[in-house]
């Protein structure tokens, strides 16, 4: 399973969000290869991912991916994005 | 014996001199500590030293696209022509100052969480990009005073983690008014700016309304993404000297472009302008690859040593707390940086010698953008106007004073662009670059303990009293709220007197 993590220029906060995701992850024992992007190159990588995690303003910039889009108001809050990945992957 | 040292010497020169390498080391230790397999352990090291390489091959491709443009803006202006940006500058001083700047940074990081264990200051700067930033840039201003070496690293180390632990504590009380909380710190190193616009915040706008009661067009929001920004900046920038070249210089411009007609001159420019976008695209790529691998070994070893310290993280994160404020801070940043453009063009340039700082559009996005939020929050629409100005001056000024004390790399058409670096770097390059090893030392160490005293002396004084700034305002949005919510009330019961008297009419 690929997932990618979505901020504007794919090094700072998205890194941040890649690591509360991988740690979430772990919790459920789910192996799956989380990135890290920017808005620029995102569309492309969510083209063979399973879920893209992003911000409520890039959301509407990725356009139509064949991903699902999950909106994180919060990439600091472990329990916010365990509470998405759990709807959203059915853990 | 012999064969003994040759190892070692072996061992310094080959691995521990070249920047890739020790990058990955430095990785690999970080997640041996965090008892990672041995898949994970190699992956993660190979992964960072290829990030780091990758960083030099941008480093190429955006530096010979820079030079026309310096050498046109020279030949127009007279004056040395900069485009601060951060990623860039590291890349090109990655090659001389890589391994020395890799030290700072991993024994900075150390020291940081001795600082973070042990003080007040309980932050984990945790904004990888920023860390190399200002690691790279302290390499290089006390080289040109101490040289490259033991002295360099360990001075610059402790600078390094004084400023890691204190940024964050100086704009605390700034960052909770933005997120009406106290869960998150910022660790970016324009903190400068963002504490300027929220006091100027709170000085013009004590009666200002929020910009997220206006609507402000989707248009612009494109300019979030860094590859179109940077490349529609630098089409202009060349846009506008190809075309001052070519009134100027008429066909003697046609040579810096290698061109034989106007237009094909101009259009040579527009081609030199999107790869500098080619060429930072490569580097952010190079820096995700590698700050991928650190930070979270870093993180890692953080959680286990300080537990329970706040998060210093990137600007961004305060970007949903006020999206409108970002792109009013943004554009009145932009503004603020082309008046501090005319002024270094007519005034500090020819009277001082300063360069042209030219305004790049990712700077001003994220720390303008960032300086409006700040600016909002304690001053609503008319603070984050003044704070987005603030900012552009700012991030304009202070990199040219930077360039002062850059020494041979101020040389590269690049700077280091954000507030913090330009102050810091600017106070260090003078202390070490003082004369004498000795003075330059005592200097640094003074700078270091003023730094961290004052940071020590906010964080008990007034970041744990629980001051906030602008809470005049709040108590007055707070009572313009409640006015409101009377106000329906009433209506709501008017209305339904209203009705009832209507009824009882029937």
């Amino acid at each position: 399973m690929k997932i990618v993590a979505v901020c504007g220029m794919g090094i700072g906060t998205s890194v941040i969000l890649k690591m509360n995701i991988e740690k979430v992850l772990e919790r459920f024992d789910v192996d799956a290869q989380v990135e890290a992007a920017d808005i620029s190159t995102a569309r492309g990588a969510a083209q063979t991912a399973d879920l893209v995690l992003t911000s409520a303003e890039l959301a509407p910039q990725l356009g139509e991916v064949p991903a699902d889009v999950v909106v994180v108001d919060n990439f600091v809050d472990e329990q916010e994005i365990e509470d998405k990945l759990v709807d959203a992957l059915d853990l | 014996m012999d064969g003994f040292v040759s190892v070692l010497q072996f061992i310094g020169n080959e691995f521990l001199n070249v920047p890739a390498y020790l990058i990955g080391i430095i990785v690999a230790v970080g997640l041996i500590a965090l008892k990672k397999n041995a898949g994970q352990v190699v992956g993660g090291a190979l992964k960072a030293a290829l990030g780091f390489l990758i960083l030099g091959a941008g480093a190429n491709v955006v530096t010979s696209s820079l030079t026309p443009l310096g050498d046109l803006v020279l030949a127009v202006t007279g004056a040395q022509g900069v485009v601060p940006t951060n990623e860039v500058i590291t890349a090109q001083a990655a090659g001389e100052f890589g391994a020395t700047s890799a030290y700072i940074l991993s024994l900075g990081f150390l020291l940081m969480l001795v600082l973070a264990r042990f003080s007040p200051l309980k932050y984990v700067f945790l904004t990888g990009h920023h860390m190399v930033f200002m690691s790279m840039l302290l390499a290089v201003v006390l080289s040109v005073g101490f040289g490259q070496g033991f002295l360099t690293v360990l001075v610059g180390a402790v600078l390094l983690a004084v400023m890691m632990v204190a940024m964050p504590a100086f704009a605390h009380p700034w960052t909770k008014r933005v997120t009406g909380n106290d869960t998150v710190a910022i660790g970016h190193f324009s903190s400068l700016g963002y504490i300027a616009a929220g006091a100027a915040g709170q000085a013009v706008g004590k009666r200002s309304r929020s910009t997220e009661e206006i609507n402000v067009p989707k248009g612009l929001s494109f300019l979030r993404d860094s590859m179109v920004a940077t490349a529609l900046s630098m089409v202009l920038i060349y846009l506008v000297f190809t075309v001052w070249g070519l009134i100027k210089l008429g066909a003697d411009a046609y040579p810096f472009l290698e061109a034989d007609t106007a237009g094909s001159f101009v259009m040579a420019g527009v081609m030199q302008a999107l790869m500098f976008g080619v060429g930072v695209a490569i580097i952010l790529y190079g820096v995700r690859t590698f700050l991928g691998e650190l930070i979270p070994a870093f993180q890692g070893i953080a959680s286990k040593v300080v537990p329970g310290a706040k998060a210093g993280l990137d600007i961004p994160i305060v970007f949903p707390y006020a999206q409108n404020a970002v792109l009013v801070g943004f554009i009145s940043s932009f503004i603020g940086g082309l008046i501090a453009l005319v002024v270094l063009a007519t005034w500090l340039n020819p009277v001082f010698g300063l360069a042209l700082i030219l305004p790049g559009m990712v700077p001003h996005f994220f720390t303008g953008g960032g300086a409006g939020v700040y600016g909002n929050a304690t001053g609503g629409r008319r603070g984050a106007i003044v704070g987005g100005f603030i900012n552009g001056l700012l991030i304009t000024f202070l990199p040219a004073i930077l360039m002062q004390v850059m020494g041979g790399l101020g040389l590269g058409n690049s700077t280091f662009g954000d507030a913090d670096f330009g102050w810091f770097g600017t106070l260090v390059g003078l202390s070490a670059q003082s004369g004498s090893t000795i003075v330059g030392i005592l200097l640094s160490v003074v700078l270091a303990l003023v730094v961290f005293g004052l940071a020590c002396a906010w964080q008990v004084k007034v970041v744990n009293k629980g001051w906030m700034p602008g809470a005049d305002r709040q108590k007055w949005l707070d009572a313009e709220q409640a006015q409101a919510k009377a106000r329906s009330e009433e209506e709501r019961v008017a209305r339904r007197d209203a009705r009832r008297a209507a009824k009882t009419a029937d």
